[in-house]
């Protein structure tokens, strides 16, 4: 990893040319010219040090007739961003890609054209990603209005002073569809999109001189309803025998333009929603779209709702990994026992959310400036024995029962490797990127709340294959033990106020940007808001783990046999509601 | 590679599956209690923990949430004191946008007056979070333990005034913490503008 040669002062005098400050009030960063963009981040990631892009947002200024492109940037060593922004003419917006020099952007910036229609020249494979092909215009631009259109934002009048209506009576193939000129879904055959996308993997991967041995490529297509994607993904691989030589994931049948839901409701609308991202991790959702708001609002949370907020979040982790090493285990042909152990710890710390937050899964726990109520008296009796004395034992079963197991090894390891270097440049977090022999977490790396006050250890396992996605997920349930061990033992006494201010359900956000990330346990979950100083965000992006850790499935994949596609992909551990959005 | 973590593996599975019957012999009233329930969703629980439904029922938490109801109070006469004041706090901050009101209008002047005449919840959109019970300045909307409410028609599942009012004895019975404190901070705020009346006289 590269050492910064210069420091990042210096970058203003280099590239005086092509870098202006933002000096926007709220907004931190700089402004980059289109045309030296790439020459920008080549230095960038080589000499400054910042090899590793966590996130691409594209925001529609519509009142400056203008798109912006906001790259946050970060050293993998550590510490604070480096946000960049391009700012393009809305009516033409052109930017070159960044795709060359860090890889990882390829999925956010199909995102982007996808969603705001930002072309990045030189984007090798620039279609849709979350709508389908044939989707008629951008629907996160502000101009954009869907057929059944009920107002910019909430509340609604017609819905609040009736008289009730049923969305269906305005929606499916009334007046709820819009299609582009020319099309009918009438005639339209869906093959073609699809050849098209075959065939945009088989050129990927054809060579010349298969052609002359008449030998030739398989096209196989798992999913969408294949009970081992977890929900509805589809993977297209292109087999060399049993091989796979490339691999073309599709998503978006979950989608449901999360961001532009989020722009229309008020700013303490969307914490329920975000509940919904990723449905098994609430609690982290919560935690990272509050941060970003409390750094606009410039809030900061009492001490007793800080030491609850990391109780929930690492109570979270455990939660997933649980799952996910369950399911992981389903995946590998172990039907359900091992899923159920697993699932029995979490219904157990369910039941400590259900108490404190009045829901298991849906949890709506965090406000901006602390939680909504403290943890109710039995169930802290229950987190105290639970993490003193029952997790520990059954992390240390669970281990027991599958690390060892010869099937287990023989299926993972050095199944799906993904090498140090590919994780950092695919931009890849959390457990996959630590698997593969890099220390990042953002608790260590740039701490929020008040996680440098504890001691753990960032688990980090060396070889990146599927056994060591699995051991690191066991290793960091006993870090996320350790931290609650701590927390239970300092946290202030009951009675401490867990809210800064009174509740209230409209907050004043000032204008400005912020970029709120967490570790959360499937990755770094990052929120970009941008306000205008009225009662609903401007821009609300996600920046999704596991939507971005799938750009790395095809790393992953290439070179392994399709039976190991399934486990590869499990070892991921995606959730869609968070892919999809 | 020699089975010995198969093996291993095997005997986790062997203890798990005893558990459960040394659990049964161990415990007499393992099944169909209520303690037994309380058991089998605790952190000593051992062995199978499945929960009967719907013979057993979970013992819900006193902040579970679930769609919203409204509360009376039980007037003297038998009449029914509904709390809302129909200010429309709720519907503003609903982020489904499930809520509508019609204020009521007094008979004999025709003026809007601070109670509901109609009150609908939306229950094929209420995504249960609470938001309106958190934020009503008259504890008049609560969240409800009440999860079975499957219907066989749609149209019943928008809720109107007469579905959501329950009495504030059901709301006691299901939050018994949560209106004993709303019901004390409505007395000691009671009884200071009382304080500050008598100053006001006084003067």
């Amino acid at each position: 990893m590269a050492q910064p040669a210069v420091a990042a002062s210096d970058l203003e005098a280099r590239f005086s040319d092509i870098l202006t400050p933002d000096t926007r009030k709220g907004y931190e960063g700089y402004i980059v010219k289109p045309e030296g963009l790439l020459a920008f981040a080549k230095a960038l990631r080589d000499e400054y040090g910042y090899d590793y892009l966590s996130s691409v947002t594209g925001v529609d200024y519509l009142p400056n007739d203008m798109m912006e492109v906001v790259y946050h940037a970060y050293k993998i060593t550590g510490g604070p961003p480096l946000v960049f922004k391009v700012q393009v003419p809305r009516d033409n917006p052109v930017v070159p890609s960044v795709t060359s020099i860090w890889p990882g952007a390829d999925f956010q910036e199909r995102e982007a054209w996808d969603l705001l229609g930002i072309r990045f020249e030189g984007h090798p494979n620039l279609r849709r990603i979350l709508l389908w092909e044939g989707f008629w215009g951008h629907p996160l631009r502000k101009d954009w209005r869907e057929p059944y259109y009920e107002g910019e934002h909430k509340p609604f009048k017609q819905r609040t002073s009736g008289p009730h209506f049923w969305h269906e009576d305005h929606s499916p193939f009334g007046k709820n569809v819009d299609y582009p000129p020319g099309f009918d879904p009438y005639t339209w055959e869906p093959e073609t999109a699809d050849q098209i996308l075959y065939e945009s993997v088989v050129q990927r991967t054809r060579k010349p001189e298969q052609e002359e041995l008449h030998s030739e490529q398989v096209v196989v297509n798992l999913g969408p309803q294949h009970p081992s994607t977890h929900g509805v993904f589809r993977m297209i691989a292109t087999l060399d025998g049993e091989t796979v030589v490339a691999l073309e994931p599709v998503m978006g049948y979950l989608h449901r333009n999360h961001e532009k839901i989020g722009e229309r409701n008020t700013w303490i609308m969307n914490i329920p929603y975000t509940d919904r991202l990723d449905y098994i991790t609430a609690m982290s959702n919560n935690f990272g779209y509050v941060l970003a708001v409390e750094k606009l609002m410039g809030l900061e949370p009492p001490e007793r709702a800080q030491y609850l907020r990391v109780i929930m979040a690492e109570l979270t982790r455990i939660v997933n990994h649980m799952w996910a090493i369950g399911f992981l285990l389903n995946d590998l042909g172990a039907f359900f026992t091992p899923a159920l152990y697993a699932i029995e710890e979490r219904e157990l710390i369910l039941d400590i959310f259900e108490a404190a937050s009045g829901s298991r899964m849906m949890n709506n726990y965090m406000r901006f400036g602390g939680v909504v109520r403290d943890i109710p008296e039995d169930a802290w009796d229950m987190l105290v024995k639970l993490v003193t004395d029952r997790l520990p034992r059954k992390i240390d079963e669970l281990d027991r029962f599958l690390t060892h197991n010869e099937i287990i090894k023989s299926r993972c390891l050095g199944v799906g490797v993904l090498t140090p270097e590919q994780a950092i440049a695919l931009s890849t977090a959390g457990p996959v990127l630590r698997a593969s022999g890099v220390p990042y977490d953002v608790r260590r790396a740039e701490p929020y709340g008040i996680y440098d006050r504890f001691d753990f250890e960032v688990a980090v396992r060396y070889h990146g294959d599927v056994y060591d996605r699995y051991l690191i997920r066991i290793d960091e349930m006993r870090q996320s033990l350790r931290i609650l061990e701590q927390a239970i033992r300092d946290i202030p006494e009951r009675g401490a106020p867990i809210l800064a201010g009174k509740p209230q359900y409209q907050v004043r956000v000032p204008a400005g940007e912020a970029y709120g990330r967490v570790e959360g346990p499937k990755g770094e979950l990052g929120f970009y808001v941008v306000s205008t100083g009225k009662a609903n965000p401007w821009r609300y992006h996600v920046r999704a783990p596991s939507f971005i850790n799938l750009t790395a499935l095809e790393a992953m994949s290439i070179g392994n046999k399709v039976a190991d596609l399934v486990v590869i992909l499990g070892s991921i551990d995606i959730v869609l509601g968070e892919v999809d959005r | 590679m020699d089975g010995r973590g198969i093996l291993q593996g095997l005997a986790v599975t062997l203890k798990h599956f005893i558990a459960s019957y040394v659990d049964d012999f161990k415990r007499k009233n393992r099944y169909f209690s209520e303690e037994g329930v309380k058991y089998r969703s605790s952190p000593e629980v051992e062995g199978i923990f499945t929960i009967q439904y719907p013979e057993e029922r979970r013992i819900l938490h006193e902040n579970f949430r679930y769609i919203p109801f409204l509360v009376y109070d039980e007037g003297e006469e038998g009449q029914r004191d509904i709390r809302c004041t129909a200010c429309g706090i709720c519907a503003k901050v609903c982020p489904a946008q499930t809520i509508w009101i019609v204020r009521a209008k007094d008979p004999n002047t025709g003026r809007p007056v601070s109670k509901p005449a109609e009150f609908y919840i939306d229950t094929t959109l209420c995504m249960n979070c609470g938001l309106c019970a958190e934020f009503c300045p008259f504890d008049a909307i609560i969240m409800d333990h009440d999860f079975e409410i499957a219907v066989y028609d749609k149209p019943d599942m928008v809720f109107d005034i007469e579905r959501l009012l329950r009495p504030a004895s059901y709301y006691q019975q299901i939050r018994p913490t949560q209106y004993a404190q709303k019901a004390a901070e409505r007395e000691a705020k009671a009884k200071a503008k009382a304080a500050r009346r008598g100053a006001a006289r006084t003067k």
